[in-house]
């Protein structure tokens, strides 16, 4: 038995594997890296092919919905398309915490991805109505902007218009809810730089953000 | 009651665990064999003691026991008996308990069937299975315990995943891999085992290594080319890898072990690549923990892996002592695996098994690059990647045409050094083979250069191979005026591991030319019909859709197509694309229709349908010569089932040759391998026997 010989192959190529796999461990290749939390939300421009149920937050067919106009609330955007099947699942837990938060000035708004209007007006009767309005993204140009990687995905833009959270995958209500409060708490004190939700951006725009 | 009872023999199988190897350990080093003897009952006893868990887990979810953890999470009422059965290994901790009840049979069969082989390699190896036992059981008590208490008892449960229970290979296809992915942990323990016991030296351990190798190699083979079917007929996407993680998990142990059946021949007849032997072995192992780790643990995203958990880090620190145990053991004896002989020359069958090792091993190198890539881009750039199909088709097509190749010139080739008459005499018919069908493929309007060049070493290998039969069959019936078959017939049966080993090389070349085929000749047509209108395929080719169908089963809602396949206007077949909507999942789970010829598939996949019934999107992929894939698979298996068979010793009256005067083929050699090869002279032997 050659000791040195055993302890040098072990450190010299165990070491490395074990590491990397150790590494591997900490990682979650689900997650998909968005430089936009923490940094200013890309403007959009939509138009409103369905109105929506809720009172608070029923905007009339044609009209334009400008992110910019939108200045000082919380704005909710879920990109979703009547054939993905885990819109489905979310698609009454964003409403009601729409209907819940419409009172708070909180602005919910679909985008169409990648489908017809009038798919999109079907589903939303199929599905019993949808507390806010839809917009359609002609060309998926707001999409591209916001770096789509699939629907749904849903991005909560502050009062200050910064993104504070991006979500892939079906919204739960609960951890929305939570997201909204905390969003909401921080009205009073827009200089607040401690915001825990949405942390200063920094001078670069890298996947680091949400580690 | 079943609960208590499936755990309390676990838990008693991992005191057994611990007991034998304390047992061995003190046995061995302190000359005790009497204690060796009741390490060796431990293994039959935890064999006995995981059969009883697993029957109790099949009781439990046969009778719909909802207080058991693992039933109220994969059961209900509604699956149907087999695919309950069945649901045993369809999640996370029922294929644990799978993975633990093989292993410890194939323990107990190892110890049983050597147990009075002297020396101390068989001890060794007992207590290393049992160590690598002893690990799985710490998970079924852990992090994978199927057991835990559901209360209150629920009424009914989701039943297993539907993929899983969309198709009869569910039945074949998990323990087909279990059986050939767990039977990989024997040679290895074979290889520790002979490094602890100091008989990594003797040729003994290496023949008893070869047999286990070949016998999981075999049913890792079946098990992937039964996966491969299971995708083609469940997924519908018309395609049978993808290189997912969870498939390159189990092709990468797969090209080791192939690597090793090369290089252990070398070893046998000229005591080199010893090292590289064990290395082969221990790598095999290791890249069968790591794909187990990589698709349990979560860290690589893939459409397989289960949900994770802890048992990440479980599976982290099972790798670990592993790998540190193993380089150490191999690192330290090194010295002691030098090679005896050298290469003599660079036409000779050795050369060859060289060249074969290489591009195995560097197949496995990109496979495991691009399965880990992405965890070493994060670790070193921060950047997220994928990587997908292109890579590794780039990668692995040309090392795939190579090995083709070297199937064609490999058995063709004598050991040592082959005289250029032999050369001549070998490879003229191949190379006329080859040639012609690179002609035809350019004829027939074909321009990938990988396509041309795997369809002609693919023909060079078959026509190399078919005629090691031939010129061996045509011997005998010159030398014993048999009939031709049955000379074929007492030829192979004489050396089986020679021929089962080029029966093997068959169904590789089956398979790699039916995968080449049915990719760059693949065709799809997509449209939406209403019933009694066609949709022309291709030539005089054509589907009608004839109607819609929907039914009510207990588990499921089916949508149904009937869809006539049409030559011209003869109806020659008829199909029924389905969608299945499981009650557990708002997902519909496609379910293709599949009609197979010789000559191809014709692949019909429901896509959508209009709930009135006046239309169906249908989308349909003829593929040629895909069932040679699976067919090819299983003359795989047969060739290795051909190799491994025992070989009995013989009386002299069977000995096949009475030409050969150096060494009769088809007649042992005591300990070593019998290829049927002279080492003494080759040049004066017949070409069959070269």
């Amino acid at each position: 038995m050659n000791w040195k010989r055993a302890a040098l192959t072990t450190a010299l190529v165990g070491g490395p594997v074990i590491a990397l796999l150790a590494y591997g461990m900490t990682r979650d290749p689900r997650e998909i890296p968005s430089p936009l939390p923490g940094h200013l939300a890309p403007v959009f421009t939509g138009a409103v092919f369905a109105p929506g149920n809720d009172d608070g937050l029923r905007l009339a067919v044609g009209d334009t919905v400008r992110l910019a106009e939108h200045r000082g609330r919380v704005v909710v955007v879920n990109f979703w398309a009547s054939w993905c099947l885990a819109c489905r699942t979310e698609h009454q837990a964003l409403s009601t915490v729409a209907r819940n938060y419409a009172p708070q000035g909180v602005k919910f708004f679909g985008m169409l991805y990648n489908d017809e209007t009038p798919n999109g007006v079907n589903w939303i009767e199929q599905m019993g109505g949808q507390a806010y309005p839809a917009l359609s993204d002609p060309g998926a140009r707001t999409a591209i902007d916001y770096g789509l990687y699939g629907v749904p995905e849903t991005f909560v833009v502050d009062q200050r218009g910064f993104v504070a959270k991006k979500f892939v995958g079906p919204v739960e209500a609960g951890e929305m809810s939570k997201l909204l409060d905390s969003l909401l708490l921080t009205t009073g004190a827009p200089n607040a730089s401690t915001n825990a939700v949405a942390p200063v951006p920094k001078s670069l725009p890298s996947a680091d953000t949400k580690r | 009651m079943t609960r208590i009872l499936g755990l309390a023999a676990i838990w008693v199988a991992l005191a057994m665990a611990v007991g034998g190897i304390v047992l061995s350990i003190v046995g061995l080093t302190r000359k005790k064999p009497a204690l060796v003897q009741s390490a060796f009952q431990t293994i039959y006893v935890t064999f006995a003691l995981l059969s009883l868990a697993v029957g109790a887990m099949i009781y439990a979810l046969v009778t719909h026991d909802f207080s058991v953890g693992y039933v109220a999470q994969v059961g209900s009422r509604s699956t149907p008996t087999f695919y309950t059965v069945i649901s045993l290994w369809g999640a996370l901790e029922g294929s644990i308990l799978f993975w633990g009840w093989v292993l410890a049979m194939y323990s107990a069969v190892v110890v049983w069937s050597n147990r009075h082989r002297p020396g101390g390699l068989v001890p060794w190896s007992g207590a290393t299975l049992q160590l690598i036992c002893l690990f799985f059981f710490i998970l079924l008590v852990g992090p994978a315990n199927p057991w835990h208490l559901v209360s209150p008892t629920p009424l009914d449960g989701p039943g297993p995943n539907p993929l899983l229970q969309n198709h009869i290979l569910m039945g074949v296809h998990p323990p087909l891999l279990y059986l050939g992915y767990v039977g990989m942990s024997v040679p290895f323990s074979f290889a520790i085992g002979a490094l602890l016991a100091g008989e990594i030296h003797s040729a003994d351990w290496i023949v008893l290594t070869r047999r286990w190798t070949l016998s999981a190699w075999a049913l890792l083979s079946m098990a992937i080319i039964a996966g491969m079917w299971w995708s083609y007929e469940v997924l519908g996407w018309g395609g049978y890898w993808a290189w997912d993680p969870v498939e390159n998990a189990s092709f990468m142990p797969w090209l080791t072990a192939t690597a090793f059946l090369h290089s252990v021949m070398v070893q046998e007849r000229r005591g080199m690549l010893k090292l590289w032997n064990v290395n082969l072995i221990v790598s095999t192992f290791l890249l069968t923990i790591l794909g187990t780790f990589l698709t349990r643990s979560g860290i690589i995203s893939s459409v397989h892996a289960f949900t994770t958990g802890t048992i990440g880090y479980y599976f982290l620190g099972f790798i670990a002592v592993c790998l540190v145990a193993s380089l150490i053991l191999v690192a330290g004896n090194s010295e002691g695996l030098r090679s005896e002989g050298h290469l003599d020359a660079a036409a000779s069958r050795e050369t060859v098994f060289l060249f074969n090792n290489l591009f195995l091993t560097g197949f496995t190198f990109v496979v495991v690059l691009g399965t880990l890539f992405p965890l070493v881009a994060e670790a070193f750039k921060g950047v997220k990647v994928t990587v997908g199909a292109p890579f590794f088709n780039k990668m692995t097509i040309p090392i795939c045409v190579a090995l083709l190749f070297l199937m064609g010139v490999g058995p063709a080739l004598p050991w040592k050094v082959a005289t250029q008459q032999q050369l001549k005499k070998m490879f003229v018919l191949p190379s006329v083979v080859t040639a012609v069908i690179i002609v035809l493929s350019l004829v027939f309007g074909m321009r990938d250069p990988y396509a041309i060049g795997a369809f002609a070493f693919a023909g060079f290998a078959l026509t190399s191979n078919v005629r090691e039969y031939v010129v061996g069959a045509m011997a005998r019936v010159r030398a014993h005026g048999e009939v031709f078959p049955v000379a074929l017939v007492r030829l192979v049966a004489a050396n089986r591991r020679r021929y089962g080993g080029y029966l093997a090389h068959m169904g590789i070349i089956m398979v790699a030319a039916a995968i080449t085929a049915s990719s760059s000749f693949r065709y799809e047509r997509e449209a939406t019909l209403k019933p009694g209108q066609i949709m022309p395929i291709k030539g005089d080719l054509s589907v009608r859709l004839k109607q819609l169908w929907g039914r009510d089963e207990p588990q499921r809602e089916v949508v149904g197509a009937d869809v006539e396949i049409l030559n011209g206007m003869n109806v020659i077949g008829m199909l029924d694309p389905r969608m299945n909507f499981y009650k557990s999942q708002d997902q519909p789970v496609p379910t293709p229709a599949v009609r197979s010829r010789p000559s191809g598939d014709v692949y019909i996949n429901l896509m959508a349908y209009t709930p009135d019934g006046q239309s169906a999107t249908l989308r349909v992929i003829v593929e040629p010569f895909v069932p040679w894939i699976w067919f090819g698979g299983l003359v795989v298996a047969l060739g290795a089932m051909i190799s491994s068979w025992p070989t009995s010793r013989r009386e002299p009256k069977s000995v096949p040759y009475v030409t050969t005067r150096a060494v009769p083929v088809g007649v042992p050699e005591p300990a070593f391998g019998n290829a049927g090869i002279s080492t003494a002279t080759p040049s004066s032997l017949p070409p069959h026997t070269s």
